[in-house]
């Protein structure tokens, strides 16, 4: 047993951290839920995907560095130790490519992928729908039968960054007489300035208009742009529904990153006498240390033929109160300062972190609800039987 | 990187299970309490001939160690099962002494080859008090052969101690060790506690992970069995999550374990802030499977009629033993 990184690592984590050092731009980019801020995320999507650094997982042939686990773990925590910009594509990375390499096919990879790593083709999620939330299975948004394709009719919901992205991926009911909730899904992809296609931006907590409810009225969706079989939806989605709340969407290294400005911030500002203070800042280093070698013992699991399943449940709940317990310990630090919003130009040096406090009040509920996650840890890690939700 | 424990180690780790399983460790335990020490010292011979004690010694007094990583992996197995006895406090003073015997901090006295042999082969169980880390108790010192007592550069044998000062878990008898023989004075005996200090407070931490471990096992197993309103008690969400919420602080936990042995071995400058970060997890983990498991039995979980209570009585000492959370989380901070 080690932590030790081969020299071959070592030299990757020096080119990232060069790379990192001599592009990341000097002043932060404007908030990437905002119109203004997309479109420049996505320009640093395309200077990424020049060096070969928006998808470093990928195989080559898509744009990537057929980076391993621990490669890309490496990455991570250069990308946010160098106070890189936030990514516009990570709802396609992150959740449509894994299900494209295990469910799609040649012509849907090569169509799709590469346009995806270079942020000329933004993806947005349509899961949720408005009765339709943790209990996504009971989705009613339709797809129906039709020559050359299916029309795609219904109402999706909480779309993030669906107000100025260009395609979205989702579930939808094709087969309404199969009399199961997770029966007669079809996983599609559609275009969101096709006919019939309205977008309306919905507000959201932290005063950002990038989430969206989607209403869809006989969207044509040609049959090239199914994932899987008709009808397999449900298991063509859960297959990589690990991936969002895993190893990928949110990596140890912005917490590692997060904890150090925390402890920056304390350093400077904390009245020492304040135990109670300390112990937070404390636990929060504890807790991304924990999480960062969590995930060195899962790329080692899966470098040694192992996989993760639902212990990214795990991780889900971990992170996303860790993020919470950090930014509220950040706020209690700045005291008065604490409120100014990134816009305030009294914001203090350290950063303002009131918008990232209200951003990770949201880790709970996105990605699967923690309530689903504890559900999931109990049934399928602890066997604890089946109940009423 | 392979930040995974080897065949090996695994295997150790079920064979010491399988052992304890097979050993009758809770009559040991509740024999221990009620002043009878042969069956836990039994089971320390038992320990010693799998080479528990002997990952504290080094080869040239009669060891296999010393090895931190194998020590936390067999302390996680000695906290699953509630081993009684000063099973932290004779690691630590085995690091102690061979700590202190490298430095040349021992003269002539011997006391190195008198005791490490003997702690290796399971004969010798000793205590450690170390007052400014542990407190003023030494563990089980009317059980133990010998008291070490370290007061800053000084270190001495006890000769006694004072009237036995029942503690919340039965199983651990405190006292406070008096009077006795200087066995060393010197700068090496400050640095060799502090090298003592943080085994003990590693051995701790995985003793606190197995028990943790056990209590949320039992746990799983009784709700799984347990109706009411003529279902499963474990199919109810809000004992669920409790049960996961627990899961989750105990697998948190381990990779720090982990990492802070391998700190430990390798000498590391951060050890002391990866023990102590290990320390408190663990120590927090296993209180929040002792809550846990104490209110999802319910009134029976209340009882010492039930052998849990023997893992739920321990869970809050250790977590204040060799280390309180306070302390370690400004340890943290200050590595």
């Amino acid at each position: 047993m080690d932590l030790d990184f081969s020299a071959a690592e070592n030299a990757f984590r020096a080119e990232a951290r060069a790379w990192l050092t001599a592009h990341v731009p000097a002043t932060p980019l404007p908030s990437l839920e905002t119109e203004e801020g997309f479109a420049a995320h996505r320009e640093w999507e395309r200077t990424l995907f020049a060096a070969r650094w928006s998808v470093v997982s990928w195989p080559g042939e898509y744009g990537g560095r057929g980076a391993s686990i621990l490669r890309w773990l490496i990455f991570e925590e250069e990308y946010y130790a160098a106070g890189a910009p936030g990514r516009v594509s990570q709802n396609g990375i992150n959740l449509l490519a894994p299900t494209l390499f295990e469910h799609g096919t040649d012509e849907q990879r090569a169509r799709v992928l590469p346009s995806m790593a270079r942020g000329d083709v933004v993806w947005a999620q349509a899961w949720s729908e408005p009765e339709s939330g943790s209990d996504l299975a009971s989705l009613r948004s339709t797809a129906e039968r039709t020559e050359g394709g299916w029309l795609l009719t219904g109402q999706k919901t909480w779309s993030s960054r669906a107000a100025f992205a260009d395609r979205a991926f989702g579930l939808f009911r094709s087969d309404p007489a199969t009399g199961r909730p997770h029966q007669g899904l079809t996983y599609l992809m559609f275009p969101l300035d096709a006919d019939g296609v309205t977008v309306r931006p919905i507000g959201r907590l932290d005063g950002k208009p990038a989430f969206a409810e989607l209403f869809l009225d006989d969207v044509f969706v040609p049959d090239e742009d199914v994932i899987g079989a008709p009808g397999q939806g449900w298991r063509v989605a859960m297959s990589t529904a690990g991936n969002e709340r895993g190893l990928t969407l949110r990596s140890p290294g912005r917490f590692t990153a997060a904890t150090e400005r925390l402890t920056a911030l304390w350093r400077e500002k904390a009245d020492p006498s304040d135990t109670a203070l300390r112990d937070r800042v404390a636990d929060a280093v504890i807790g991304a240390r924990a999480y960062r070698l969590f995930a060195y013992a899962g790329a080692s699991r899966i470098a040694a033929g192992g996989s993760i399943g639902a212990e990214s449940s795990l991780n889900k709940v971990f992170w996303s109160e860790l993020d919470i317990a950090l930014h509220e310990t950040a706020l209690d630090l700045l005291g008065p300062y604490g409120e100014l919003s990134d816009e305030a130009t009294e914001a203090p040096v350290h950063g303002s972190w009131a918008e990232g406090h209200t951003f990770s009040l949201a880790g709970p509920i996105y990605a699967g609800t923690n309530e689903i996650q504890r559900d999931i840890i109990a049934e399928r890690l602890l066997g604890l039987p089946k109940g009423r939700r | 990187m392979r930040f995974l424990l080897d065949d090996g180690q695994r295997e150790f780790a079920r064979s010491l299970d399988g052992t304890l399983t097979a050993a009758d460790t809770p009559g040991a335990a509740r024999a221990w309490a009620a002043g009878d020490t042969a069956p836990g010292r039994a089971l320390w011979a038992r320990l010693a001939e799998v080479g528990v004690q002997a990952l504290a010694v080094p080869e040239r007094h009669e060891g296999l160690g010393p090895l931190p990583l194998e020590l936390a992996v067999a302390f996680v197995e000695l906290g699953r099962h509630a081993v009684p006895g000063p099973l932290v406090e004779t690691v630590a003073a085995a690091a102690f002494l061979d700590r202190l015997d490298r430095l040349d901090g021992l003269g002539h006295a011997g006391a190195a080859a008198e005791w490490l042999p003997r702690i290796a082969g399971g004969k010798a169980l000793l205590s450690l008090c170390v007052p400014a880390t542990s407190g003023p108790y030494a563990l089980d010192p009317d059980a133990a052969d010998a008291v070490l007592v370290v007061d800053g550069d000084t270190v001495r044998l006890a000769a006694t101690t004072g009237p036995l000062q029942p503690s919340a878990d039965p199983v651990r008898r405190l006292a406070r060790p008096l009077g006795g023989t200087v066995l060393a004075r010197g700068p090496a005996v400050a640095v060799a506690a502090s090298h003592a200090a943080e085994v003990a407070a590693l051995a701790t931490a995985a003793q606190s992970l197995g028990l943790g471990r056990a209590l949320l096992d039992r746990t799983v197993g009784y709700v799984g069995q347990r109706t009411q309103f003529g279902v499963a008690i474990g199919s109810f969400q809000a004992v669920k999550h409790r049960l996961a919420d627990t899961l989750i602080a105990l697998e948190f936990a381990q990779p720090l374990l982990h990492s802070a042995a391998l700190a430990l071995a390798a000498g590391a400058d951060h050890a002391s802030a990866e023990i102590a970060a290990a320390k408190v997890t663990a120590g927090e983990a296993a209180y929040t499977a002792a809550r846990t498991a104490l209110q999802l039995h319910g009134a029976v979980g209340y009882t010492e009629e039930l052998d849990l209570a023997l893992w739920i009585r321990k869970a809050r000492p250790l977590r204040d033993a060799w280390g309180t959370p306070a302390a370690c989380r400004a340890l943290v901070l200050a590595g």
